[in-house]
């Protein structure tokens, strides 16, 4: 009898841990990771093997499906950290993230190459380039910024000017021209460095979610957006001003792009005005969605939004790699995006939650009338 | 002699969860009359109204209309069934012209003869005597003429009750003028109409009969001539007008000094929400409030003074130093807190945690770049959950999943905790239950008795007179008397907030 009394708490246990892991914000993301991971493992186990390979250039890299994920997913992620902030603060989405990425690509290879579209030699550090870029997205974001906290501009309306000129402003910068870069160093930072295995954008992820790890912890930047994004007039009352609040969310992703399109057009070393970073935009505010952050603003979870991001490109890969045509890919795409989306909507939530409930009582009930 | 009735309500229930909005309430409008509905915030007008026109489905009581029992079970039959409202924000589309604003959902078939409807219109328009026409586009009109739009539209939807739910709060005096004209006429034509304001004088002018409610009862229905200004009053309040029962202010009054300057003081403060410039001072250890009905501008005095609305001039001194408050910061930066008088919409912010919402202000205070630890805002948040005994599962727990009366002290910890010289309460015991009410009273009295100065406003009559020594009384945006000492009682009070000849 006391056994199975012990059994039964046991079991209750067992029950509440899984219905507040089942509630956790960081659930739908990790199961629709694992759902993706067993899929694979179903049909074909060979998609984690990871083999070292000579690179291009000859060294010894690591290689296979998932060090393809790992790697083309860092913009993704890069860009999801500075999309969670503009969401919290703005309750709103920046659609011209590819467009400013083109911006971005095209102000580095101004820099580097000048007026000559296939340089011998650097026309600038490296270093500088990237810097006047950063500058270049930060104002780009400023823009949109002010366009949103003081005009109070819809976000979405407010991005789709640079979403629309954002391309030919890009073309612009190089004179309509395509540069393309021979020095091999530049290449480092979008493939590998050499003698290191795994390809440099992983790092600059990882460098970005540290970052944005560090100020989060130093400043009060979680506090300040998610009140603006709760109660904007309430937050005011509080001493804080949310139109700077939303306009620094907006700085912050224009410094992603910034990040982004350097790795972008140190991949190829050159640049395609009007394919670069293309669709981009809606790759990042689903993952910030599937990450179970409210794209109505308010309360983030800014790990959950960077898985999103990673999940969003292992389902782009293993697309891929089922020989998926290119064309059909973003219909297969939207189709799981739908169920996730849905899935995580605090609606469908709610109500799981009410007919959860309701089954149980009704099982309640059955067992009181059959005693 | 008696008008017959138009529309009878009798019994009408209406619960939510956990509170009883309507108990049995009466109501009947007569034809051609003007019927003024009364009282405080949270008395239950607007949920008679809802009920009355289907947003609201009703717990218990019939509707006649016309002899007739009806069921209202949408705002689109209430309308079929000739039920009006003209709600206080406009509703109608202001980038469509003032004909289509009129006939919008009202053509049948497919095909519209947009000629006759603009035609129909002017001279419905004329009729009427509203400055507009057909073919304007709305937005390009005042508020009051987009208000009178909105009341010919029902007009012409013949409907024979027409409810005003305070379509003068927006309005200056002469667009009030032309509404009241409106009014009169509509009168006359039989339509019986049901005013809902808060301005005493507006329904002296234009009313016949007033119903009060009060706490979602019914107090009475009255002929206007049978209800001086003063009796609406305590009415409203439900504070017998004779009853001389006269409750001694509690607060030590003796320790202030009143010849000391002032920590705060004002002069020919204006703001930007309709109130007149007004001078106000409070003293180190002194409790005091603004009073007078619920837009009477008692709570745009404190929002000008914590720096909440844009402030529009004069002069603001605290221990006697000029200083500048155009923001909240600005106010909280030199001890200023305030607690406001919409806790869901500028008070709590709902879906961050007790432990947040209680050290927000401290920590705007400290700066964006100085964030306290993790354990010192736990530390925090312990203490004043400890200190005014707020009742939540945890420092983690949503505040707005807290009940009302500990959301408000959530609140409170909050600028307790900003630790100010000055504090300013807008209404902290509405809503909330009894014991929470006096708690915070005397909460109140012991942060005067530590030094702190107070100003406290609160709709409860007695709730001022126990807690302030001086109180400001406000009518229509003018601060209109300050009362002290002996002033200090229900019938002098009510007599201030009424004024006229009353």
């Amino acid at each position: 009898m006391t056994k199975n009394v012990k059994f039964k708490e046991s079991m209750k246990a067992v029950k509440a841990f899984l219905i507040r892991m089942v509630q956790n914000q960081l659930f739908i993301p990790l199961a629709a990771l694992l759902f993706l991971v067993l899929f694979n493992i179903v049909v074909d186990p060979s998609f984690f093997r990871i083999s070292l390979e000579p690179s291009s250039e000859g060294y010894p890299v690591l290689s296979g499906y998932l060090i393809t994920i790992i790697d083309n997913a860092s913009e993704l992620a890069i860009l999801a950290i500075g999309m969670t902030l503009v969401t919290a603060a703005s309750g709103g989405q920046d659609i011209s993230v590819g467009s400013t990425i083109a911006i971005a690509g095209s102000v580095v290879l101004r820099v580097l190459c000048g007026t000559d579209s296939r340089p011998e030699t650097l026309k600038a550090p490296i270093i500088v380039a990237f810097l006047v870029c950063v500058i270049v997205s930060a104002l780009f974001g400023a823009f949109n910024g002010v366009l949103v906290a003081y005009f109070k501009i819809q976000p979405m309306v407010a991005t789709l000017i640079l979403f629309t000129a954002g391309r030919s402003i890009a073309a612009w910068i190089n004179n309509n021209e395509l540069p393309v870069i021979n020095d091999p160093s530049f290449g480092y930072y979008g493939n590998f460095i050499p003698g290191i295995p795994l390809p440099t954008p992983v790092f600059i992820a990882a460098a970005c979610m540290a970052l944005i790890a560090l100020v989060l912890k130093v400043t009060n930047l979680r506090l300040y957006a998610q009140s603006v994004g709760i109660n904007p007039s309430s937050s005011r009352l509080n001493g804080i001003n949310p139109q700077t609040i939303k306009l620094i969310s907006f700085i912050i992703l224009g410094i992603c792009v910034a990040v982004a399109g350097f790795i972008k057009v140190s991949r190829l070393s050159t640049i395609n005005y009007s394919v670069v970073a293309k669709d981009i935009e809606m790759d990042v505010i689903l993952a910030v969605a599937l990450g179970g952050n409210a794209l109505s603003g308010g309360k983030f979870n800014m790990t959950a939004s960077i898985i999103g991001a990673y999940v969003i490109q292992f389902l782009t890969t293993t697309l891929f790699k089922f020989k998926v045509n290119s064309a059909a890919i973003s219909a297969y795409k939207a189709v799981v995006v739908i169920i996730l989306v849905v899935l995580s909507a605090p609606y469908v939530r709610k109500k799981l939650v009410e007919f959860r409930k309701k089954i149980v009582s009704h099982k309640v009930k059955v067992r009181k009338e059959v005693a | 002699m008696e008008k017959s009735a138009i529309l009878e309500m009798r019994g009408i229930c209406k619960y939510f969860p956990g509170v009883r909005a309507l108990e049995d309430v009466d109501f009947t409008l007569r034809e051609g009359e003007i019927h003024a509905l009364m009282g405080e915030n949270g008395a239950g007008k607007s949920t008679l109204i809802k009920v009355l026109t289907g947003v609201y489905p009703k717990d218990g009581g019939t509707i006649t209309l016309l002899d007739r029992p009806v069921v209202i079970r949408s705002p689109q039959d209430a309308q079929k069934s000739g039920i009006a409202t003209v709600y206080q924000e406009i509703t109608l589309c202001p980038n469509l012209t003032v004909a289509e604003n009129m006939y919008i959902g009202r053509t049948k078939g497919p095909l519209t003869n947009w000629k006759k409807i603009n035609a129909d219109a002017d001279i419905l328009l004329s009729d009427l005597g509203i400055p507009a026409v057909a073919n304007q586009q709305l937005g390009s009109c005042s508020i009051a003429v987009q208000q009178m739009v909105a009341i010919a539209r029902a007009v012409d939807m013949e409907c024979k009750v027409l409810i005003l739910d305070e379509p003068t709060s927006s309005l200056d005096e002469n667009e009030v003028e032309k509404l009241f004209g409106l009014m009169r006429s509509l009168k006359e034509q039989g339509v019986g109409i049901i005013f809902v304001t808060h301005f005493l004088e507006q329904v002296y002018e234009v009313c016949d009969r007033i119903t009060v409610l009060r706490d979602g009862k019914l107090v009475g229905e009255y002929v206007i001539e049978d209800l001086p200004r003063v009796q609406l009053v305590s009415k409203m309040l439900g504070k017998d007008f004779d009853d001389m029962a006269d409750i001694k202010s509690e607060a030590d009054t003796e320790n202030i000094d009143y010849n000391s300057t002032p920590v705060y003081e004002a002069r020919k403060l204006a703001g930007t929400t309709g109130i007149k410039p007004f001078d106000f001072q409070i003293h180190k250890g002194e409790v005091n409030g603004f009073t007078g009905l619920l837009g009477s501008g008692r709570s745009e005095c404190v929002r000008a003074i914590f720096g909440a609305d844009k402030v529009a001039g004069g002069k603001v001194m605290m221990n006697g130093k000029k200083v500048n408050i155009n923001k909240p910061l600005d106010a909280m930066k030199n001890g200023i807190s305030y607690l406001p008088e919409d806790r869901k919409l500028d008070g709590i912010v709902g879906d961050l945690s007790v432990r947040d919402n209680i050290i927000l202000a401290l920590q705007v205070m400290k700066g964006f770049f100085r964030p306290f630890s993790r354990a010192q805002a736990e530390a925090f948040a312990d203490e004043y959950i400890d200190l005014l005994n707020i009742k939540t599962a945890s420092t983690d727990t949503p505040v707005n999943s807290l009940s009302g009366g500990n959301q408000q002290k959530v609140i409170l910890a909050r600028w307790l905790l900003a630790n100010p010289v000055y504090l300013i309460l807008d209404e902290p015991t509405r809503g909330i239950d009894i014991g929470t009410k006096v708690e915070i009273q005397k909460l109140v009295l012991k942060l005067a008795a530590e030094g702190k100065s107070v100003t406290f406003i609160s709709s409860e009559i007695d709730e001022m007179i126990r807690t302030c020594s001086r109180l400001i009384v406000m009518r229509d945006g003018k601060v209109v008397g300050e009362l002290s000492g002996e002033d200090l009682n229900q019938n002098k009070i009510m007599a201030t907030i009424a004024g006229g000849e009353s």
